[in-house]
């Protein structure tokens, strides 16, 4: 009867999961949906709580030091910072579904059915390279990791017998039941978690996030599988299917294939690829960059992730305010795949209350870019980088672009003469109509506004 | 049998998956990986129970481990979540 119930109510909050993640895919029912399917989540874990033969010392203890950490961190955290913290809930989620696979061994030692020792390997695997490949872009995305991606010579060999070794021994794990075989597996999945994401550049890191998004549900699936729970299996499975759909899209959304970000090295070749640049940088000063704004009537401004490293997003809005006041047409062009995640600038602009009619999106932007006087790009990089459209050497050919080079006059702000993140040298910089205005850009931002000012 | 209709239940649920997504705007994007990461914390449930049932020390251990990663990944997730979705909430209107 016990047992009855709570798989009824497992139902109810598989449904409240369908309909929430649905929820979040549009924006007028993104906030309620996140909150329908944390109800769906409430249920799940109290009604196992009643689960029969539990004892609650470590249950209690458990869920009072994991929600005291998660709350603070979710509060804590500047907008700037999100991507890195999904990326170490990710790892959390997975490396916990690891645990529930080898607690579930260590309870019946040795006398694991083939299909449970299986499933247990498979949650094992998957959480394990889940992980580390999720502290890996958590260290990358943080700065604490260079950017660049790390290669070396037979790596694909290598990682490829990696994989084979971890197949093999799970195999021979699940035929035998021998318990070194589990812990070879367990570190072996670490290792490959790391080994997979170095060899990937920063700049794909999002997608490397919802691709690791959706593993950790399908290790979740596995321990489902592990424990025999219903909930575990729809909920982990969901997350699984709905982030690799989401993956693909971020992929399109850069104009390449999922196979690529991931083995192609994407943005080691700096210096290599690509024709060489003509032209030279121009610097300007503040005091002459005012005055082309003061006389421009059509603004857009190009944010990237070094509007979020310098926190620029509140000065931005005032110098978009004042450039309003002055009679400019100010509007803000969002590139999919700007910042370090598929929408971070918006979350940065909607923090700083830039209103929402202001946001045009790529599309938009570039077809009224011929007509627009300055484009003022902030830390933004490869997203605006013409040798994605005329280049065919590039490395980033074929990715659509924010055509920011057909506007009148852009103005770059940026915090040295380096490439960008993805190790790539920005033709853009040196065209005939880009002014460089150098240094950090949120103080520059401030002294452009002081400028409308007096 | 039991097992079976487990596999067809998963099976199903991967498709309706790959159908409950389609056309996102970019900036739900983030909003959406990270709601359904937190979906994944899922695994919660598992590791109370492995908390709970684990005969041994060892066993209780990590399925302690389990529930305070779990845990983080379900409250932390959600919380995260709902901010980014606040703030996109308050322009415009």
């Amino acid at each position: 009867m016990q047992e009855m119930l709570i798989n009824l109510a497992y139902i109810v909050a598989s449904i409240l999961f369908i309909f929430g993640i649905k929820m979040l895919g549009s924006a007028d029912t993104a906030r309620k949906g996140n909150l329908v399917s944390a109800i769906g989540m409430l249920i799940a874990v109290v009604v196992t709580l009643f689960e029969k033969g539990l004892s609650y010392e470590w249950i209690v203890a458990g869920l009072i030091v994991g929600t005291a950490i998660g709350a603070i961190a979710a509060k804590r955290v500047q907008m700037t910072g999100m991507p890195e913290l999904v990326a170490l809930f990710n790892g959390f989620g997975g490396l916990a579904s690891l645990l529930v696979g080898w607690a579930e061994y260590t309870k019946d030692e040795g006398h694991l059915t083939p299909f449970t020792a299986t499933v247990v390997v498979l949650a094992i695997l998957i959480g394990g390279i889940t992980f580390t490949g999720s502290m890996i872009a958590y260290l990358k995305l943080s700065g604490k990791m260079g950017g660049t991606p790390t290669l070396f010579p037979g790596q694909k060999v290598f990682n490829a017998l990696v994989v084979l070794a971890m197949l093999g021994l799970g195999g021979y794990f699940i035929a035998t039941g021998t318990e070194w075989a589990l812990y070879a597996v367990i570190g072996l999945s670490l290792a490959l978690g790391i080994l997979g994401v170095i060899p990937i550049g920063g700049g794909d890191m999002p997608v490397v996030i919802s691709l690791l998004n959706s593993f950790s549900g399908l290790a979740a699936s596995a321990a489902g599988f592990v424990i025999f729970n219903t909930v575990l299996v729809v909920a982990g499975c969901l997350v699984g299917a709905s982030g690799l759909i989401l993956t693909v899209i971020m992929c399109k959304a850069m104009n390449r294939t999922l196979a690529n970000v991931l083995f192609g090295g994407f943005g080691a070749a700096s210096g290599k690829g690509g024709a060489e640049v003509e032209g030279e940088m121009k610097a300007m000063s503040v005091t002459d960059a005012y005055y082309v704004l003061e006389a421009a009537n059509r603004v857009i401004f190009v944010p990237g992730y070094g509007m979020a490293v310098a926190q620029a997003q509140h000065a931005v809005k005032e110098l978009g305010e004042v450039l309003e006041k002055n009679g400019a047409e100010v509007s803000y062009a969002i590139h999919p795949v700007a910042g370090r995640m598929p929408g971070h600038m918006n979350v940065l602009l909607a923090e700083a209350d830039v209103p929402y009619e202001q946001l045009t999106e790529m599309d938009d932007a570039n077809a009224i870019m011929p007509a627009v006087d300055v484009a003022i790009v902030i830390g933004a990089n490869d997203v605006v980088n013409p040798a994605a459209a005329e280049d065919p050497s590039s490395p980033i050919y074929g990715m659509p672009i924010i055509n920011v080079h057909e506007a009148r006059t852009v103005f770059a702000l940026k915090r040295g003469q380096g490439a960008g993140f993805s190790g790539l040298v920005n033709t853009l910089f040196f065209r005939e109509n880009t002014r460089m205005i150098y240094g950090d850009a949120k103080a520059t931002v401030n002294a452009l506004v002081g400028q409308f000012k007096d | 049998m039991e097992l079976i209709s487990l596999l067809f239940t998963f099976v199903l649920a991967a498709f309706l998956g790959f159908e409950l997504i389609q056309k996102v705007p970019s900036q739900l994007h983030t909003p959406l990986m990270s709601g359904s990461n937190a979906i994944s914390g899922i695994t919660m449930v598992g590791a109370i129970i492995a908390a709970g049932v684990a005969d041994g020390l060892f066993g209780s251990i990590l399925g302690f481990l389990a529930l305070v990663l779990a845990t983080i990944n379900v409250v932390g997730g959600y919380m995260v979540t709902d901010r980014m979705l606040g703030m996109f909430k308050k322009k415009g209107h």
